[in-house]
């Protein structure tokens, strides 16, 4: 299977027009306009790579893995794999063991509150979380409470959408967080978290600490080993990859004193009606059939990203950030949300004159899409008084002519509505 | 820029959305209901106040949510007030297919001409299938109201 990424940089500029091109469904039009898309962080388009990819999977070296004594079966097994070593060089995980596979990353918050959560945590410890979590990430943790009898603490944000360091260290104060477990960058403000000194602080006081690095990796280098965390969850549709296949990262000697999350065939070592031992990890974690072809298209994903590099990536989408901050907030009436000094790609706003949906509405008739809604992330709603707010994503294929777009498109709607 | 969208955002309806004529509580509740659409935060509640006959005397209504909810809650409250329990669940019926079709055919000549003429704006949104339930929630909210219930279960 060959990719054809192509070096895309020799000034550390990216060029939007050419990966455009490596995009197919950029070329579609929505209702008789081209498609300006603004849901990256909902879910990302795909490049022809991982397409291509996923098919020439099935086209030609297609059987399940870890099984079959045959040469399909082998094939599909390697090229399965090599996406654990990818991933392990992508966030520079120390050992490819430490790369357990899962649907996405609200399966790998599932499987540490499950796992760690049940099996290590004590009733009566606590685990902390932001003011500013997906859904994702603070309903496991509830659901881990109402069964194991954990504590459930929330540090608070400030009204720039940055966490409440301060906040953050008195609630770490009493030595009763066992797991802090907090996004590494917003999907609803663009806020990235500064996640050295959460961990600093949270090691010092005995806890361990996991991302929810589902944006954060999409947008800059993640290195599990710098940051010194303990888990990293990532979801690979958003890392222009497939759905249905995402991955937890954990240092191995947490993985091995976990108990499985899943049980079935692939995570046994040997099996009788009295007893099972569990396959060596990451397998312990990875009952049943994987989402093989999706794996490997991860793989290519991985690939195309790393050709392009995270360094183009972030100077083109903070040029982009930039730009969209300056002309949204120019535009009478619009309030976005936060202003964290660091932050990405994400956007969300609202119109005084305009509820999230009619904006929405009204965009998406210019062919802009946006999203408009809680964005699974409602406590953090209501911090900021609202219900739901529109937001606009960018990503590696987003021009700054798209985001121009969005703000003509943006006068106009609030002109409609006035 | 917008011309294509007149048909679902009728100036009746923009004009509903920015100012509407119920959207209070009355001084007397007999019975109300909430409803929330939880795709998207929106929520409606319904308050009502009935006559002695057991008609609705008066509605009103606390909403959070887009232009089309609350033009919809607005105009559902302005049709429904006189009207008894039973009239009233089967103008969300009329209402509700007129919703998801753009059409209602058995109400030609039915006793409920003119309130669905008054709702005629809102059958736009059948063109926009995730906008329907905007419509749709505040009669969701009424009939649960209607029905002695404190919330609406969703769709």
């Amino acid at each position: 299977m060959n990719v054809t990424t192509r070096p895309i940089l020799d000034t550390g500029k990216l060029d939007v027009a050419r990966i455009r091109e490596d995009f197919p469904i950029l070329r579609e039009t929505v209702r008789g306009k081209p498609l300006v898309f603004l849901d990256s962080a909902a879910s990302a388009q795909k490049p022809r790579v991982v397409i291509d990819a996923m098919r020439e999977t099935m086209e030609t070296q297609y059987a399940n893995v870890h099984r079959g004594l045959h040469w399909m079966s082998e094939r599909t097994t390697d090229a399965y794999e090599g996406t654990r070593d990818a991933m392990a060089a992508l966030i520079n995980a120390p050992d490819r063991h430490e790369i357990v596979f899962v649907r996405n990353s609200t399966e790998a918050i599932n499987l540490v509150a499950h796992s760690y959560g049940r099996g290590i945590l004590k009733p009566g410890q606590a685990v902390l979380i932001s003011g500013m979590e997906h859904h994702s990430n603070i309903i496991p943790w509830m659901m881990l409470r109402d069964a194991h009898g954990t504590e459930l603490r929330v540090a608070p944000i400030t009204d720039a959408g940055e966490l409440d360091m301060a906040a953050f260290e008195a609630l770490l104060a009493d030595g009763k967080v066992g797991l802090v477990a907090i996004t590494h960058m917003s999907n609803v403000l663009g806020t990235y978290t500064p996640a050295e000194r959460i961990v600093q602080l949270a090691h010092a006081h005995g806890a361990k600490v996991l991302f929810d690095g589902s944006q954060a990796v999409v947008h800059r280098r993640v290195d599990v080993q710098a940051l010194d965390c303990d888990f990293y969850a990532i979801t690979g549709h958003k890392l222009y990859g497939p759905t249905g296949i995402g991955v937890l990262w954990a240092r191995r000697e947490l993985l091995e004193r976990m108990p499985p999350f899943m049980g079935g065939g692939e995570m046994i070592s040997s099996v009788s009606y009295e007893r099972a031992t569990w396959a060596e990890v990451p397998h312990k974690f990875e009952a049943g059939t994987p989402a093989i072809i999706e794996a490997i298209g991860l793989k290519a994903a991985i690939g195309y990203v790393q050709a392009i590099g995270y360094e183009a990536i972030a100077a083109h989408e903070a040029a982009l950030t930039d730009h969209a901050l300056a002309r949204l907030s120019a535009i009478e009436g619009v309030r976005i949300l936060g202003r964290a000094q660091d932050r990405g790609g994400v956007v969300s706003f609202v119109l005084d004159k305009a509820h999230a949906h009619d904006v929405a509405t009204l965009l998406d008739r210019q062919g802009i899409a946006v999203r408009a809604g809680h964005h699974c992330a409602e406590p953090l709603m209501h911090r900021f008084g609202l219900e739901s707010t529109a937001r606009a994503s960018f990503g590696i294929y987003t021009t700054r002519e798209e985001i121009d777009a969005l703000a003509d498109t943006l006068e106009r709607v609030r002109e409609f509505f006035t | 820029m917008f011309d294509d969208l007149r048909d679902l955002y009728q100036e009746v309806i923009l004009d509903h959305g920015r100012r509407p004529r119920h959207a209070h509580r009355p001084e007397q509740v007999d019975a109300s209901a909430k409803g929330d659409n939880p795709m998207c935060g929106d929520r409606v509640q319904v308050f009502l106040r009935y006559a002695p006959d057991g008609s609705i005397a008066e509605t009103g209504f606390d909403a959070r949510g887009c232009a089309i909810s609350i033009a919809s809650a607005d105009l559902m409250a302005e049709t429904v007030e006189g009207r008894t329990p039973d009239d009233a669940r089967a103008l969300f019926a009329a209402f509700r297919e007129m919703a998801r079709t753009g059409t209602c055919p058995e109400c030609d000549g039915d006793k409920f001409d003119e309130a669905l003429e008054r709702l005629q704006p809102l059958s736009g949104v059948h063109e926009y299938p995730s906008r329907v339930k905007c419509a749709t929630l505040p009669w969701h909210a009424l009939v649960a109201a209607l029905a002695g219930e404190k919330e609406s279960s969703s769709e």
